[in-house]
């Protein structure tokens, strides 16, 4: 039997090799909250947001809180794992970002040793009026592919409110993702929906993003970035709403393939129902363009090593 | 440096370069100056061995070897680069890495440098990256640098001007000419004669083939004359044929 302290370490250190900043988990400045398993390691709060959580059979619920008007000054790092092979995670995230407030967050998932695993995330956001809130979610998997990822969040943005969201899944095998998330978006807000994701071996990755675009002048934009070699399969679903005046939403996906056997398909929808608003898409499948490859080989790059940059660059 | 002898391409039963001959010297600008649809993209992509064209005859030694059947990076790396008409977008790649890249491993000072010379503040040019948020003429502005970068034996620049607005292009003729005091030779491909007049020789293409060689002044107003007012583009009258 491990303990919590061997725990945090290894989690903590484990984060620190994904690129994590061990620093800011320490911070008495910084607010954080490290979960293992169905464990709270540690958890900081600081003025203005309070951040609580509790433990449950499987995972733990927690709540995040910024009050009207903060402005956080130092991103909130948040982190979660599972350090032996096999387990289950399952996180209940409740965010209420208060009007006028601003925050950052930055997230990291680690399951470097994954051969059975699940982890799913539950997530409810309510960001009120002309506050901001950015959060960046980066996964750092093994190469076995044995997890299931299974992100879900529901979002709701008040009147000129601004929501950023980055998923960002590169390392190590994905195992299978199932990735679903929806906004619901008030007069004057932008929201921005951001997923890199790299599929090798027999990855299975589902990425649906929803953007309803309820208010007036609301704006939105779905950029999703997959590359995908050997056996891995992927399906992208991005589906935009315009259902108020001077609504604006695109939806952009690229997929690249690199391997026969990998599959990626696109399924942009896009639809309108205020005669004023406007929706456009762009989806663009196919194997990696022969004429970027050669502008790096022209320069001195052998083939593997050009596709290495273009793929690093698309997912950058 | 580079010699071309008796080259052929023949696509789709059509013969777009025919029996062309041509050579550049080390330290040289060589233009090659012809309408729309003569061949000159065609002879950079023969030389560079890229978009799968291949010769269907004739010879390209370069440095005393016969190139055709070597990769483009290997090509790349005796020291032969292209400049496309139309330069790929990357997504992703900043220009600091792409020009990093381009010359080796080069330290940022000499990037910032390689920017300036084609009149490029490096400060609002470093962090951006090499896609579709350039205009036209900034990304072949950082084509060109790239090249530079590279310091390569033979650049193959083709239409560097194009995009480029009035403002920009001493800068990039300038680049050009500096790029051939450092002792790199440019296959310099354009259908603009003033362009062509920064070359110490030009040739007119017509019809993928090498019609009148000779000193730039000449050459140029030769195609001025005859092929801007030509009825016979892309086919060469007899008496164009013997010159």
């Amino acid at each position: 039997m491990i303990t919590v302290e061997k725990e945090y370490q290894g989690l903590v250190g484990a984060y620190e090799k994904a690129g994590g900043d061990r620093e800011a988990l320490l911070s008495k400045d910084i607010a954080s909250l490290v979960v293992h398993e169905n464990k709270i390691l540690s958890a900081t709060e600081i003025e203005g947001v309070k951040l609580v959580g509790e433990a449950q059979e499987h995972g733990i619920t927690a709540g995040l809180l910024i009050e009207e008007g903060i402005k956080v000054k130092h991103p909130i790092h948040l982190c979660f794992g599972i350090l032996p092979q096999e387990g289950l995670q399952e996180i209940g995230l409740r965010v209420d970002v208060k009007r006028g407030a601003e925050v950052k967050v930055i997230a990291h998932c680690i399951f470097p040793n994954a051969v059975h695993i699940i982890h799913k995330m539950d997530a409810v956001v309510n960001i009120e009026a002309q506050a901001s809130f950015s959060y960046k979610e980066t996964h750092y998997h093994g190469d076995s592919g044995g997890i299931e990822v299974v992100p879900k969040a529901k979002v709701t943005l008040g009147e000129k409110a601004l929501y950023e969201n980055t998923f960002s899944l590169v390392e190590g095998c994905v195992g299978k993702l199932d990735f679903d998330y929806e906004v619901f978006s008030g007069a004057g807000s932008v929201a921005e929906l951001i997923a890199k994701v790299y599929g090798k071996e027999d990855d299975f990755i589902r990425i649906i993003e929803k953007v309803h675009l309820n208010g007036d002048c609301a704006r939105s934009l779905i950029k999703t970035r997959v590359v995908l070699r050997d056996r891995a399969r992927a399906e992208v679903i991005g589906e935009t709403y315009g259902n108020a005046p001077y609504a604006r939403g695109h939806v952009d996906c690229i997929e690249l393939v690199n391997g026969a056997q990998a599959v990626a398909k696109a399924i942009p929808l896009v639809s309108v129902t205020n005669d004023r608003a406007k929706v456009t898409h762009e989806a663009a499948i196919g194997s990696i363009d022969r004429r970027q490859v050669e502008t790096l080989m022209a320069r001195g790059l052998e083939e593997n090593e050009a596709v290495d940059v273009i793929v690093k660059g698309i997912l950058r | 440096m580079l010699t071309v002898e008796d080259l052929q391409l023949v696509l789709n039963g059509k013969p777009i370069i025919n029996d062309l001959s041509m050579y550049v010297d080390t330290g040289e600008i060589h233009g090659i100056l012809g309408e729309n649809g003569t061949g000159k993209t065609t002879i950079a992509y023969l030389i560079m061995g890229v978009n799968n064209y291949k010769p269907t005859g004739g010879r390209v030694v370069f440095d005393g070897e016969d190139i055709a059947d070597l990769s483009v990076s290997h090509r790349a790396k005796k020291g032969i680069t292209l400049a496309w008409q139309e330069p790929a977008r990357i997504e992703g790649l900043r220009v600091r890495d792409y020009l990093k890249l381009s010359g080796n491993n080069i330290g940022i000072e000499q990037v910032e440098q390689y920017l300036w010379m084609v009149g490029m503040e490096p400060a609002q040019y470093l962090d951006r990256d090499v896609d579709n948020t350039l205009s036209g003429g900034e990304r072949k502005r950082i084509e060109l640098a790239s090249v530079l970068a590279m310091r390569p034996k033979l650049a193959i620049l083709d239409e560097p001007d194009s995009g480029i607005d009035i403002v920009a292009l001493p800068l990039i003729l300038n680049g050009i000419v500096e790029m051939s005091k450092r002792g790199s030779s440019v296959l310099l491909i354009t259908h603009n004669e003033k362009v062509a007049e920064i070359a110490h020789r030009v040739s007119l293409l017509c019809a993928g083939k090498i019609i009148r060689s000779g000193a730039p002044v000449e050459t140029c107003q030769w195609f001025k004359d005859h092929c801007r007012t030509c009825l016979h583009i892309n086919e060469p009258v007899e008496e164009d044929k013997k010159l």
